[in-house]
């Protein structure tokens, strides 16, 4: 299983000190964290993508192929590449490059985006999201499969004898997952490619993501993927560890009670059984993590959100201390301890690549076969 | 004949309240005239159906509302009124008149409905007030907001002004009859009612390729 965590990338005031980071240390404190996440033993950084204040990482290929550079054996992710208002010949070609310059080290999540203004900023309807998903997702998956592509939809200019480079590396495309909060469709649509598919899982009641999780479990044996329980799930995560959870709780409250999306709302404690958020002791958040498989199964990938609401970068890397050293390890013995044999890990280049080769291996000793038994 | 449910939504803020009484009122007239069969469809000497009435004071809901505004998600007790709302075979909605229309809290709670959720469902409105000189709020203001909703309202709307509690000519009991007897046709003629579920999926990826 694959732990790991992923950032809003918002320039958000630290309320106990009314400190504002320039976006200069937003971004540079991105890298540090990937960096970190890399050094505590963890296996995937993801960032978001924004095209508004107060976010920065409006770039992810350039982030990440930065962050590629200075790591080894981290996967970087998005949470989420905006398959609507990017134009996907674009990230059919980013994400190939980086997948060169990152020796394969990379998966996307795809998402629809959910700032109004974003979609005309860049010439969309917003009311075409789920449709734009559906077009611009069915040409870039081929343009990662078919050397030449000949194409035309509603959304973009058509395309006769196009071919997007790079090629991904060894021709295999990088991994996808699709993410939506409780849009039934992109679950359908995550299981009708074979693809992952990832609950965001924060913010909202685990009802929610336990329907959508089941949805797309039975949508993926419906088109013959493998078994319900063989599909490939990745959950988000929020939370706050502290040795002791009353200073946990003392701590994160500020952050929480100013919090962008939820702030000022609900208190702490009203939010942490509402949903996943979990404020406390390094065991606290081991027996809610494994709580998570109960209702969704034995999933691929838990992304934890630390970096929100104007945490000073000191705090976050002593979150990933935390998590590396005490809550990740154990998660990690637990989780494969319970996951059947036949419930695969995520995904990642090595694994896609060795399916396709035997595949292929398989396909040709077909056909050897048949020529022989042909031959007179 | 199956089972009816009807709630009554109450936004008034006193306790006791005379937008409750209203409400209670009114959710009785409805509930008689229901299990009575007095509706066209029925015919006089037919026997209604059972019927099931909620009333819920959005005042026990009024954090819980703000909540959902401010995180997008209904808390557990507040989405159980929601889905009874959402499930309703005919809803009555009442209101206090603040500053010349619906309350704050009123309007809150439909705005954190879900979308969809009273397509088509009968729908009586009611409202109560300092003075008569407010009673055209109903027609002003909540059938306009309730004709966004898709709900289908009922001709008659009922406004409670502090001397219609003395009775008398025109009298507000006779209004109320006439208004639950408007909501109990409509009820009754309408197949009882499934909430929308969100998490559906209406439509197959095979049919969402096609529509490009």
């Amino acid at each position: 299983m694959q732990f790991g965590v992923f950032t809003v990338g918002d320039v958000t005031p630290d309320p106990t000190t009314g400190r504002v980071p320039t976006e200069a240390e937003r971004i540079k404190a991105m890298v540090t964290i990937a960096q970190k996440a890399e050094e505590v033993g963890l296996d995937v950084f993801a960032t978001g993508e924004h095209h508004n204040e107060p976010f920065v990482p409006s770039s992810p290929t350039t982030l990440l192929g930065f962050v590629a550079a200075r790591t080894s054996r981290l996967v970087l992710s998005t949470a989420t590449t905006l398959i609507t208002t990017n134009d996907p010949v674009r990230i059919a070609e980013e994400y190939a490059m980086l997948q060169h310059l990152a020796d394969g080290r990379v998966d996307l999540t795809l998402g629809r985006g959910n700032t109004a203004p974003v979609y005309p900023w860049f010439g969309q309807d917003i009311r075409q999201g789920i449709n734009l998903a559906v077009e611009n997702y069915a040409l870039l998956h081929r343009l990662w499969r078919e050397h030449v592509v000949d194409w035309q939809g509603r959304f973009r200019t058509p395309l006769q004898g196009f071919t997007s480079t790079p090629r991904p590396l060894d021709g295999v495309p990088p991994f996808v997952w699709h993410g939506s909060i409780r849009s039934p469709e992109i679950a359908e649509q995550a299981a009708y490619y074979g693809d992952g598919f990832f609950a965001n899982h924060i913010f909202w009641p685990a009802e929610h993501t336990q329907r959508m999780v089941g949805l797309y479990r039975q949508r993926f044996e419906h088109y013959g993927h493998g078994s319900a329980d063989q599909a490939v799930v990745g959950l988000g995560g929020q939370v706050f560890v502290r040795a002791n959870s009353q200073d946990a709780v003392r701590e994160f409250r500020p952050y929480f009670d100013n919090a962008p999306v939820y702030g000022h709302g609900p208190s702490l404690e009203e939010f942490s059984a509402q949903t996943p958020l979990t404020v406390g002791s390094p065991q606290q958040v081991i027996e809610r993590t494994l709580g998570f498989r109960e209702y969704i199964g034995d999933y691929q990938r838990q992304l934890f959100l630390i970096d929100h609401a104007g945490l000073p970068l000191k705090t976050v890397l002593e979150q990933l201390d935390i998590l590396g050293e005490q809550v990740v390890p154990v998660l990690r013995r637990e989780f494969d301890a319970l996951r059947p044999a036949h419930v695969p890990d995520a995904p990642t280049h090595a694994s896609l690549r060795a399916a396709r080769d035997a595949a292929t291996a398989t396909t040709e000793a077909a056909t050897t076969a048949a020529g022989a038994g042909a031959t007179p | 004949m199956s089972t009816r449910r009807v709630v009554a939504v109450s936004a008034g803020l006193s306790q006791p309240s005379s937008t409750r009484l209203l409400a209670d009122r009114l959710a009785a007239t409805t509930t008689a005239a229901l299990t009575r069969g007095r509706h066209p469809a029925a015919g006089p000497s037919a026997t209604g159906p059972d019927v099931e009435v909620e009333v819920v004071e959005l005042r026990r809901h009024a954090h819980e509302i703000v909540d959902a505004m401010l995180t997008g998600f209904a808390p557990a007790p507040l989405r159980t009124v929601l889905d009874a709302v959402g499930g309703a075979d005919g809803l009555i909605a009442v209101t206090p008149v603040f500053s010349a229309s619906y309350s704050g809290l009123f309007k809150s709670f439909f705005d954190v409905l879900d979308r969809d959720a009273l397509t088509g469902t009968p729908v009586l409105l009611g409202a109560t007030g300092g003075s008569a000189r407010h009673s055209l709020v109903l027609e002003h203001a909540l059938r306009p907001l309730f004709a966004h909703l898709r709900a289908l309202v009922v001709p008659t709307a009922v406004f409670a002004a502090p001397e219609d509690w003395a009775g008398g000519e025109g009298a507000l009991a006779e209004r109320i009859e006439r208004a639950g007897a408007e909501l109990a046709a409509q009820v009754a003629l309408h197949e009882p009612a499934a909430a929308p579920d969100p998490f559906a999926l209406t439509t197959s990826f095979e049919q969402l390729l096609a529509r490009d």
